[in-house]
Formats: structure tokens, C-alpha cells, sequence
């Protein structure tokens, strides 16, 4: 037993480092709704926000957030009340809480953790919970659809997203976030995306699935504004809907920063010499993946309910099994095992 | 003291929605009760140094059945807070099975020397792992049986319904089952 200066001197770390958490999280969102709309405007052969901090409509997204506290908070008369206050922080808390796994640079993480992988998974799944209680508590039908749906989508992707990570964990030996970023130095042709040929499958798997894992089109179902209004956060305005868009950039950029962790070499740079920033090279990784994220969200048409099911159940899950096998058979024969 | 404090802290976490679980006239909010209850159960885990048992605890319960449990009972049509029944045909079972339980925690409670040990913490993923590879490769292996044709029972139920209405196309079962 330390002293009490020394638990002091815990928890103070403690909350400073859910704080910054916390923090990053809110400027993700921000940059991301700029972002967002910028890309969107590119795609789409306009320009997006341009007004706003005069350079390419900088401040549009501080400006909106400043708008939304100011916003009346409208809790419907029929709703239930507790659990339509509390379902925001639940899906804000889950999010928050896998983030505290995330290994930015050698050393700098929050929880290090034996089992981080696995935990980052576990405590995702209490964003579920939260969106089928937002959706039940709005006691709307477009909600209750809405959360329906996305509990339905979440549930079912987690598999295959949990288990495009399986290849990497072989390989690793560790669940330990930081040793898998430490078992890929040295340059990026030993990130485990260009490992071998079921690595690279399981990489892809992992991307699609991320990106129904956090409802964004292709796989908007949830939130499908031609049929449901705006799906599980239907009735909810002000900071509390604002709590649910941060929800989402932030799980946004959690499954991009999962993806460049296990996949893509973690805070290692693509040429050894590089590696002078870390925790910048990671959010630069981070970035990108947002990025494609994006391009897939303002190309791609919206899929169909049962054919998400399918894709997930009969191509996304089989093919995530085979790169398990595979990637096993790898290691075997070409005696990594020694 | 700290830990008797956290230790305090996670019990109320525990037992307090269990209380509001079967007392709650509304049995959805009955479900959502059990997400604190299994929280507050995977932090006891935790601060007993059982790290893999909580997480999995969180991916199992509160990742799988308790979004199951929602489901159900969001899904089948329950009158919420509808009438309870009060009489001694109910009283008296429940208080037997409540007697007996308690009668059994009470005596493993008073039986087990609480020593408490003296060493820190450790992971015990990596542990875990061995043994079951090792020393408990045949429950394991016969565990990962059971859960197969557990697998191969839920895809014979989904094609049988299948087959009883034809007419909604070959994917239709996926979107049927959330709506139901």
C-alpha cells in the first residue's frame, strides 16, 4: 500500500487524463463537422461553409456549437424522463471510456491495459445500451425504429470487427495496445496491414465494419432522414443532441485510431527516420482514415436493411474467420513461430 | 480506507438497481436497472484484481444479453406498468428461495478465512490463456461444442421461419428479426 499522497497523485492523473480525453474529444467533433462538410462539398462540386472566419468557412462548426448550447432544451411531454436525460451520457460514457486505451505515443495512455483491445470492445458495446434507451425513452416510433435498428446494426457488426483484430492479436502475442504498436516498428512495410495477403483482408473488414459500427453511410439505417427523421435522436435538441453528435465524431475518430493502432503501425511513421512526433503521427493516421471514412459516406448510396444483415452475416463474418485461419497458416509456414 | 471507501461505492452500485430491477413497475426500466447492477458487478470484478472476468463481464452482459433482454421486452407487448400480484401463493415461494440463498451465502461467507492476500495485482489474461490451452483444453474444446450447436440451432429456427413465408424474399429474415 502506497501512501496517500501517492493515490492523491493517482486520481489527480487520473481526472487530468479524462479531462484531456474528454477535451480532444469535443475538438474532434468540431474538426470533423468542418471537415465533413468540406469534403462533402468537394465531392459534390460545391464548396461547403466559406463565410464564417473568413478562410474556407473555418469557424462555421464553433459558431454552431455556440448556437446549439444556446438552444431551448425540449424534453417531450410523453418521453421518460430519466432515461431520456440519461441515455446521452451513457453513449457519450461508453465512447469516452474506450478511449482511455488508446496508446498516442510511447508511454502516454491512459489505462494500460493487458487486456486494451478487448476492453475498447467491451465498453463500446454500453453505446448500444444508450441508443436503444434514447430510443425507447423519445417514445416516438421513428425512434424506437431508429434505435432498434442501430442496437440490431451494432450488435452484429461488432463481430466482424472484433474479429478482423484476431490476425494482429496472433501475431502480437498481446491484447496490450502498446505492444501492438511496439511489435510494428521499423518502417511501414512491417505495419501488420502489409504483413501478409489475410492481414490486408482483415484490414479492409475491419474499415467496412467500423464504419457501420458507427452508423455513417453506407450504413446510416439508424439515422435514414428520408424514412425515420433523424432515427434515434429524433426528439432530442440542444446540448443533449449535441451530446450524441459528439458521440459519434468521437467514435469516429476512436475506430480510426483502433484501425491506425492495430493495422497501420500506431505512432511508428512510414520511413523509420520519421518518428520524431508520436502522438502527431497517430492523429495524422487518425485523420486519414476519417477522411475515407467520408469519401465512402458522400459516395456511396445507402444500402438496404437486409442487405447490411447479409453482408455482415454471410460475406463480412466468413471472410474475418478465413484471415483468422489464414493468417494462422502464415505464421506456421513461414516460421514465425519458431 | 480508500479501498473500503471504493469497495462501499461499487456495492451501492450494485444493489440499488437490483432493488429498483424487481421492484420497478415497468419492465423495461427494469432492464435498463440491470445495466447498473451488471456495471457495478464487473467494477466488484475489477477491484478484486480479476480484470479478464470484468471486461468480460461487460462484453457478455451488458455487450450481449442485456441488449437481448431489451429486445424482448421492448419487442413482445407488455403492458407497462401493468398489475402486480399480491397474495401468499406469491409471498411464501419467494421467501423460502430468498431464506435458502441467503442461508447458503451466509454459510460460505462465515466459512471462508478472509485473509485477503498480500500481493498486487496482475494481469491474468496471458494466464488464462495457458491454461486453457493446457491443463483445460477439454472443458474448453467441449465448451466451444456446446456453443456451436447452440449456432447451428438459431440457423435451423431462422430457416424454418423462412420457409413460412416465402413471399419476403430470400433476405427478408435479418430485418424481421429486428422489427419483431
Amino acid at each position: 500500500m502506497g501512501g496517500m499522497s501517492d493515490q492523491g497523485l493517482h486520481v489527480t492523473g487520473a481526472a487530468l487524463m479524462a479531462t484531456l480525453m474528454f477535451t480532444v474529444m469535443a475538438l474532434c467533433a468540431i474538426v470533423f463537422t468542418w471537415m465533413e462538410r468540406k469534403v462533402a462539398g468537394f465531392i459534390q462540386s460545391r464548396y461547403g461553409p466559406m463565410y464564417t472566419g473568413r478562410w474556407q468557412g473555418w469557424a462555421q462548426a464553433v459558431a454552431d456549437m455556440l448556437k446549439i448550447l444556446g438552444k431551448e432544451d425540449i424534453i417531450p411531454a410523453q418521453a421518460d424522463k430519466g432515461l431520456f436525460v440519461f441515455a446521452p451520457i451513457l453513449v457519450l460514457l461508453g465512447s469516452l471510456l474506450a478511449w482511455a486505451a488508446i496508446p498516442w505515443s510511447p508511454g502516454f495512455i491512459a489505462a494500460d491495459l493487458d487486456l486494451g483491445l478487448f476492453y475498447i470492445f467491451a465498453v463500446s458495446s454500453m453505446v448500444v445500451i444508450g441508443i436503444l434507451m434514447a430510443g425507447w425513452a423519445s417514445n416516438n416510433k421513428w425512434a424506437l425504429y431508429g434505435a432498434a435498428r442501430g442496437a440490431a446494426q451494432m450488435v452484429s457488426y461488432e463481430i466482424p470487427l472484433a474479429l478482423a483484430t484476431i490476425p494482429v492479436i496472433l501475431n502480437v502475442g498481446s491484447l496490450n495496445t502498446q505492444d501492438i504498436v511496439i511489435a510494428q516498428q521499423g518502417g511501414m512495410f512491417n505495419w501488420f496491414v502489409f504483413h501478409d495477403p489475410f492481414l490486408f483482408i482483415a484490414f479492409w473488414m475491419y474499415f467496412i465494419a467500423s464504419i457501420a459500427e458507427t452508423n455513417r453511410g453506407p450504413f446510416d439505417m439508424p439515422e435514414t432522414e428520408s424514412e425515420l427523421v433523424a432515427g434515434y435522436h429524433t426528439e432530442y435538441t440542444g446540448m443533449r443532441f449535441a451530446f450524441f453528435f459528439l458521440a459519434e465524431y468521437a467514435n469516429l475518430f476512436l475506430v480510426a485510431i483502433i484501425a491506425s493502432v492495430v493495422f497501420l503501425g500506431g505512432w511508428w511513421a512510414p520511413i523509420p527516420g520519421l518518428d520524431f512526433a508520436p502522438a502527431l503521427t497517430l492523429v495524422i493516421k487518425g485523420v486519414l482514415l476519417v477522411f475515407l471514412n467520408m469519401w465512402v459516406r458522400w459516395t456511396l448510396p445507402r444500402v438496404r436493411v437486409d442487405q447490411l444483415m447479409h453482408l455482415c452475416w454471410k460475406v463480412m463474418i466468413p471472410v474475418t474467420l478465413l484471415c483468422i485461419v489464414g493468417s494462422g497458416l502464415w505464421m506456421i509456414l513461414s516460421g514465425e513461430l519458431g | 480506507m480508500t479501498g473500503d471507501l471504493i469497495f462501499i461505492l461499487l456495492a451501492l452500485l450494485t444493489v440499488v438497481p437490483a432493488v429498483w430491477v424487481v421492484s420497478s413497475r415497468n419492465i423495461v426500466h427494469a432492464g435498463f436497472g440491470l445495466l447498473f447492477t451488471l456495471f457495478g458487478a464487473a467494477g466488484l470484478y475489477a477491484y478484486m484484481g480479476a480484470d479478464f472476468i470484468a471486461v468480460t463481464q461487460l462484453m457478455v452482459y451488458i455487450g450481449g444479453v442485456l441488449v437481448l433482454i431489451l429486445f424482448t421486452v421492448m419487442m413482445t407487448r407488455v403492458p407497462s406498468g401493468g398489475r402486480r400480484t399480491h397474495g401468499l401463493d406469491r409471498y411464501v415461494p419467494a421467501g423460502v428461495f430468498a431464506a435458502l440463498v441467503f442461508g447458503v451465502l451466509y454459510k460460505t461467507i462465515t466459512s471462508v478465512e478472509w485473509g485477503g492476500s498480500e500481493q498486487p495485482a496482475m494481469p491474468t489474461i496471458a494466464e488464462i490463456g495457458t491454461n486453457f490451452m493446457t491443463s483445460y483444453i477439454f472443458p474448453f474444446e467441449y465448451v466451444s461444442l456446446v456453443l456451436l450447436a447452440a449456432l447451428i440451432g438459431a440457423a435451423i429456427l431462422i430457416r424454418e421461419r423462412r420457409d413460412e413465408q416465402p413471399a419476403d424474399g430470400e433476405n427478408g429474415t435479418a430485418e424481421r428479426e429486428v422489427q419483431q
